[in-house]
């Protein structure tokens, strides 16, 4: 399979796009008439100083805050807010930026946790567990064994995820959110803590997702080395407000950018 | 069309027709929840400090009630079983500091909510091996509390007024100012509020959690110390008290879980809700609503303010 | 050196899910299954099976009822001794309408009664967290004690206010009141309960159970996954309460032979929590063991001292129980937050190293 390039994405559907979303908590705007659109394909970058308002946007795009202002458009379905059942059900996975795994479980059953939308028999085949119920549960272990097999985390399948290491934490939450086989993944700081040698496998996998899988893909990320590398698109926040979306070659040099990270006065 | 007779119109009728028997089940209801506030407000000094949820404070009540009459029937004089009383409750915070507190540090809030289960538990066994199981009368004359009641006459009839309920509200109120003072204007007050804001920046500045713990314990212990004596002054000290004091958890909700203010008002809507509901609305159902309303009207709340009366909306992060 | 798992390989996936993957876990739980079905009732006397047996299995099936609830879901109640006593009063009135059908069919169905109490019960959940929603549950426990008390359509206007449980027969053997006898009844309880529990470890081995967990690790990731907060805890409330209303239903049935409304008090409640917090949020094999501990532990308090030349009296066994189970809480909560079924695993892994230390 190929990657897409450039041009095809510049000319690509638009599979997701924000249009004029505010969202405050009280008197704090976290998000201030932002719009920008995320195409089919693409690896798209959010980035931005601290405080931003990155994360409270993918909070509104998979219907975790309801913006007070603004149309989500997913799919060409057009809705003031998302809802998160809906935007899980149409396809929008997640990874958090502090691990948000479910901690008493093992590494196996998050990720099978993942595929609760995919499963269907209801209480009497669950309580039975023969047969059918079987059936289903294995072939959907299937499938998640050939996640674990994609992030290597064949040895950790059975422990309790609250007690792994950090990095590894988080290729299982990636694993989960592979499992929901997502058309749009989004993931809030996946190197965020990590040395250069995890930082490196993980952006393998979100490559090898975007590539292998055709995931498109949002992401958050401090480090621009990475940004710069991986993204087709980078859209930058800051206080809120978009102030650059382009190429990453463009925002680079966008004056605004570097004013916001050098922090010229306002 | 009879029962929503019954429901919305007799009641309200009834009121007006004998305001004093209104007047009447207000006080009553008032005085409940003034009792009903003060065990909220042991709640609130340990969650605010400790941001433990201590579900012994009800039967550190009872305890408290218990060990003052189980002294003085050993013969000790009545102040200084009060004495005695107030050090057992210092022992107590104490003992729960050390034994229950220190090594649970840093657990779960649910994982010590439970562990004062388990205190709720020991304290009873303790209390009914030393002082038996049997209610008690309180020595409330021996401490030089009122008896008896002022009849007032007025609005067509006469409301009576216990003495003994007069002195719980003037109590109660200088207890509250009192705490409030103290939690505003004392060094030690200030370093509560820093615990309750964050454990980890309190220590930083050089805060000793411990003792911290120690002293809101103990002024929870204080509170449960007077919160026994007016009530065991009005029916009896007994065991049953401590079923009673898981009202203090409605109010609670009402009020929030932080707010000293919340727990007074709190107490007296649940206090007064619930006597009104009793005598207008009671007899409709077959009476003894009292044992539940507290609940359901707490329920109602939540369900269109999640945060409580005084609680700030809470913004959830991800 | 008995308990190994070397050499036994799992060729498929339906292998590596069973319910007891380990072959000396299948002999272990088999041999258990032959003492409790076989040994015990040929050989144990009435106060064993009546007094001991029975009550245990109960109290068991009604903690596994509310680990499902507490333990694996996170939602806290403090109604559970209600929602037993839904079960006991709805299968009271099934049998006394319906005196011809098997009383064992009313005993199972009286859980449906309680599971819609405790769905509507649960219905704030969707609101309501922690700390509150434990209040929720405590109307529900008040509300339910006062009808116990104040409905006498659900005594059949007995004067007492207490139910008493009439003769019932399955094939001709009489299985309730006065005159069935120990053994049967034991038998009876024995096979629902280990049905019951079976069928609670598929659930929660399974999507439902999964969904569950992740809703007590983390409810917001949950429902970012598609997981629909509500309905899952409703299904945890339904769930829990129908186990909990046919333990209900089996302690006055199978075991008391009659009850009145104090039986299903909030103190009920709070022995049933204190033996899922002993024995093990989360765990099925820990409900049994708590179950054990806070039942069995009065018991044997009755006895031992007074087989040492100690007599204590009725009361203060009581008292001693509530101080040795509260410090217990205190002592498990410090040194071992998971319960009994944590030492339980750390013993097996011993075993499974033995003779080396690890």
């Amino acid at each position: 399979m190929r990657a897409p390039s450039e041009s095809d994405i510049a000319a690509g559907e638009v599979l997701l796009a924000v249009e004029n979303v505010s969202l405050s908590f009280g008197g704090v705007k976290a998000i201030r008439d932002v719009s920008f659109d995320i195409r089919k394909g693409e690896i798209r970058a959010i980035i931005g100083p601290n405080g931003a308002g990155k994360t409270s946007m993918l909070n509104v795009i998979n219907g975790f805050y309801t913006p007070q202002e603004g149309r989500i458009t997913f799919r060409g379905q057009t809705r003031n807010k998302m809802r998160p059942h809906d935007a899980a059900a149409g396809g929008i996975a997640r990874t958090f930026q502090n691990v948000a795994l479910f901690r008493g479980m093992t590494a196996l059953d998050n990720i099978m946790a993942g595929r609760s939308l995919k499963m269907h028999r209801g209480l009497f085949w669950q309580l039975i567990r023969f047969g059918p119920a079987m059936a289903e549960e294995v072939e959907h272990r299937l499938r998640v064994e050939e996640i674990i097999d994609f992030l290597h985390i064949q040895h950790i399948r059975k422990v309790p995820v609250g007690r792994l290491p950090y990095g590894l934490q988080k290729r299982v939450e990636l694993g989960r959110a592979l499992a929901m086989e997502p058309d749009l993944l989004l993931l809030d700081e996946p190197m965020a803590g990590m040395n250069l040698e995890e930082k490196e496998d993980m952006s393998r996998f979100v490559l090898d997702v975007n590539q292998h899988y055709g995931t498109t893909i949002a992401l958050i990320e401090h480090d621009m080395g990475v940004v710069m590398d991986l993204s087709d698109r980078v859209v930058v926040l800051d206080y809120g407000q978009k102030i650059a979306d382009g190429t990453p070659d463009e925002v680079k040099k966008n004056q605004a950018v570097i004013d916001a990270y050098l922090g010229v006065a306002h | 069309m009879d029962v929503l007779h019954h429901i919305f119109v007799d009641p309200f009728v009834q009121m007006a027709q004998a305001p004093d028997l209104l007047v009447q089940t207000l006080w009553e209801g008032l005085v409940g929840g003034i009792l009903y506030a003060l065990i909220a407000l042991g709640f609130v000094l340990i969650f605010k400090a400790s941001g433990v949820f201590n579900f012994a404070q009800g039967i550190m009540v009872v305890f408290a009630a218990l060990t003052l009459v189980g002294l003085h029937e050993k013969g000790v004089p009545a102040y200084l079983a009060l004495a005695l009383t107030i050090l057992v409750m210092f022992g107590l915070a104490f003992s729960v500091e050390r034994l229950m507190l220190r090594p649970l540090v840093n657990q779960p809030d649910i994982i010590l909510f439970m562990a004062t289960f388990g205190l709720t538990y020991f304290l009873i066994g303790l209390g009914e091996l030393i002082f038996g199981g049997e209610p008690k009368v309180m020595i409330a004359s021996e401490l030089g509390l009122p008896k008896g009641s002022i009849d007032l006459n007025m609005l067509g009839g006469f409301i009576s007024l216990q003495k003994i309920d007069i002195a719980a509200t003037i109590i109660a109120s200088v207890m509250v100012v009192s705490l409030a003072v103290f939690f505003q204007k004392t060094r030690i007050g200030r370093a509560l509020r820093a615990v309750a804001d964050s454990h980890k920046a309190a220590l930083s500045v050089g805060i000793s959690l411990e003792q911290i713990w120690v002293i809101v314990w103990f002024t929870a212990g204080i509170v449960a110390l007077a919160t026994g004596i007016m009530w065991g002054a009005r029916s009896e000290v007994s065991f049953a008290l401590q079923i009673i004091a898981l009202k203090a958890l409605p109010v609670l909700i009402l009020g929030g879980f932080t707010s000293i203010p919340g727990a007074i008002v709190g107490g007296l809507i649940i206090g007064i809700g619930e006597k009104l509901g009793e005598f207008y609305w009671g007899p409709l159902l077959g009476s003894g609503i009292e044992s539940w309303l507290a609940y359901f009207i707490a329920l109602l709340f939540l369900l269109f303010r999640p945060q409580g009366l005084f609680g700030e909306r809470i913004i959830e992060r991800i | 050196m008995f308990y190994r798992e070397a050499g036994q390989y799992k060729t498929s996936y339906a292998a590596d899910q069973a319910t007891f993957p380990i072959l000396q876990d299948r002999i272990g739980i088999g041999i258990i299954l032959f003492v409790a079905a076989v040994i015990i009732p040929l050989f144990g006397n009435d106060f064993l099976l009546q007094a001991v047996m029975t009550p245990f299995l109960v109290f068991a099936l009604a903690t596994i009822g509310l680990n499902l609830l507490t333990g694996y879901t996170g939602l806290l109640s403090l109604g559970t001794g209600a929602f037993m006593g839904v079960g006991a009063y709805a299968c009271y009135k099934l049998t006394t309408i319906f005196p011809d059908v098997n009383i064992i069919v009313w005993i199972v169905c009286s859980g449906f009664f309680s599971a819609a109490v405790g769905v509507l019960f649960g219905l704030p959940s969707l609101r309501i967290k922690g700390f509150y929603l434990a209040v929720a549950t405590l109307a529900a426990q008040f509300f339910l004690s006062w009808c116990f008390i104040r409905v006498p359509w659900l005594y059949n206007y007995n004067v007492s206010g207490a139910i008493e449980v009439p003769q019932r027969s399955l094939f001709g053997i009489p299985v309730t009141g006065p005159n069935s006898a120990p053994v049967t009844r034991y038998l009876i309880v024995l096979t629902i309960v280990v049905v019951m529990t079976w069928l609670a470890s598929n659930l929660i081995r399974g999507r439902i159970g999964r969904m569950w967990m992740a809703v007590r690790d983390m409810d917001i990731a949950a429902e970012l996954i598609g997981i629909r907060l509500l309905n899952t805890k409703l299904l945890a409330f339904a769930v829990s309460s129908f186990y909990c209303g046919v333990a209900g239903a089996m302690m006055v049935f199978l075991w008391y032979g009659g009850a009145e409304a104090d039986v299903f008090s909030i103190n009920q409640s709070f022995t049933i929590l204190f033996m899922v917090i002993i024995g093990g949020l989360g765990s099925l094999v820990g409900s049994f063991f708590g179950a054990a501990l806070i039942y069995i532990l009065p018991i044997i308090l009755r006895f031992v001292p007074a087989e040492l030349g100690v007599p204590l009296n009725a009361a203060t066994v009581e008292h001693l129980t509530f101080i040795i189970v509260g410090a217990l809480i205190i002592v498990f909560l410090i040194v071992e937050p998971h319960g009994l079924a944590r030492l339980w695993q750390i013993a097996k892994q011993k075993l499974r190293v033995w003779p080396f230390p690890y």
